[in-house]
């Protein structure tokens, strides 16, 4: 890719894009409303949220298609919010049912 | 996936694009780090209700999907624009950036609603720490929305001027990328602050 051509998906391919993404945030609201998957709720809407984020990101914003450059100015701040907040809530014994 | 190629229109000054679009992924690296303060904070003090109705009390899961779908809508609108920006489709981008402009306010308008009704419950910004975190954290996200939807405004008012057409095309990259960030935000918002509440 250069500077001065991308390539990117067809409307066609962001309106079924939309729809998936559409899908999924069905999904979260069912499975928060059944009482059968409590035990595996929390995992589930968090793994459904993180595939909604790589798809927006990846897709909408272009990163799966973009110079590594962007992508890795990105995952800096991506990659560093859990690891200094994961241990902010640890601190605070929210991780550990404190 | 099929792809298309694109050819943007601003060829010449490609250097200073990129440092805009460099900018701006910077931009949005630091507001990952800034609003995951404000989701941590919220986690932190989510239990802590005082007097104060708690989130499974007060949360209407049905009416905040719709907005959320919405949002996420807006995204594909604007996603639409940009492509109509790179094929200098000038009708079709102006098109998709006032429904992108005007789904954004529908949210906006639902997120009024929504804090109205929660007042109405005893729930406010000085009744408890959940609170406060609560309407912090949303209101925080509420106003890069009401940014973004002035931002998506003045671009199509500019285009209808003309001023977009020489060049300019990555404005509407630029202000993509702010509206893309602060749908990925809600759908995090959506999942931990709302979901995993009630």
């Amino acid at each position: 890719m250069t500077d001065t051509t991308h390539n990117f998906p067809t409307p066609r391919d962001y309106w079924t894009i939309a729809l998936i993404l559409a899908v999924i945030t069905g999904a979260e609201v069912a499975v928060t409303y059944a009482d059968a998957l409590d035990s595996v709720v929390a995992p589930l809407l968090i793994l459904m949220s993180a595939a909604k984020f790589i798809i927006v990101v990846g897709y909408f914003m272009h990163l799966k298609y973009e110079k590594k450059l962007y992508r890795n100015l990105f995952l800096v701040g991506v990659i560093a919010a859990p690891l200094v907040f994961g241990a902010v809530l640890f601190t605070f014994g929210v991780l550990i049912g404190g | 996936m099929t792809t298309e190629t694109l050819t943007p229109p601003e060829q010449g000054v490609p250097d200073m694009n990129n440092m805009r679009k460099i900018a701006m992924w910077v931009f949005l690296g630091s507001e990952v780090l800034f609003f995951g303060s404000l989701i941590t904070t919220f986690l932190i003090y989510r239990t802590r209700v005082g007097d104060g109705p708690s989130a499974s009390q007060v949360f209407d899961i049905p009416f905040t999907s719709i907005s959320s779908f919405i949002l996420l809508m807006s995204s594909l609108t604007m996603v639409l624009a940009h492509h109509a920006s790179f094929r200098k489709d000038w009708r079709q981008m102006r098109v998709w950036l006032l429904a992108t402009a005007a789904l954004g306010m529908v949210f906006l308008a639902g997120q009024v609603f929504e804090f109205t009704e929660f007042v109405d419950h005893g729930l406010t910004v000085t009744t408890s720490p959940f609170g406060s975190s609560f309407f912090l954290l949303t209101g925080v996200h509420g106003a890069h929305v009401a940014v973004g939807v002035l931002l998506l405004a003045a671009t199509a008012f500019m285009s209808f001027s003309g001023r977009l057409r020489d060049g300019e095309g990555m404005n509407v990259e630029i202000i993509g990328l702010y509206w893309h960030f602060v749908d990925i935000v809600w759908i995090v918002i959506f999942t931990v602050v709302y979901l995993l509440q009630v």
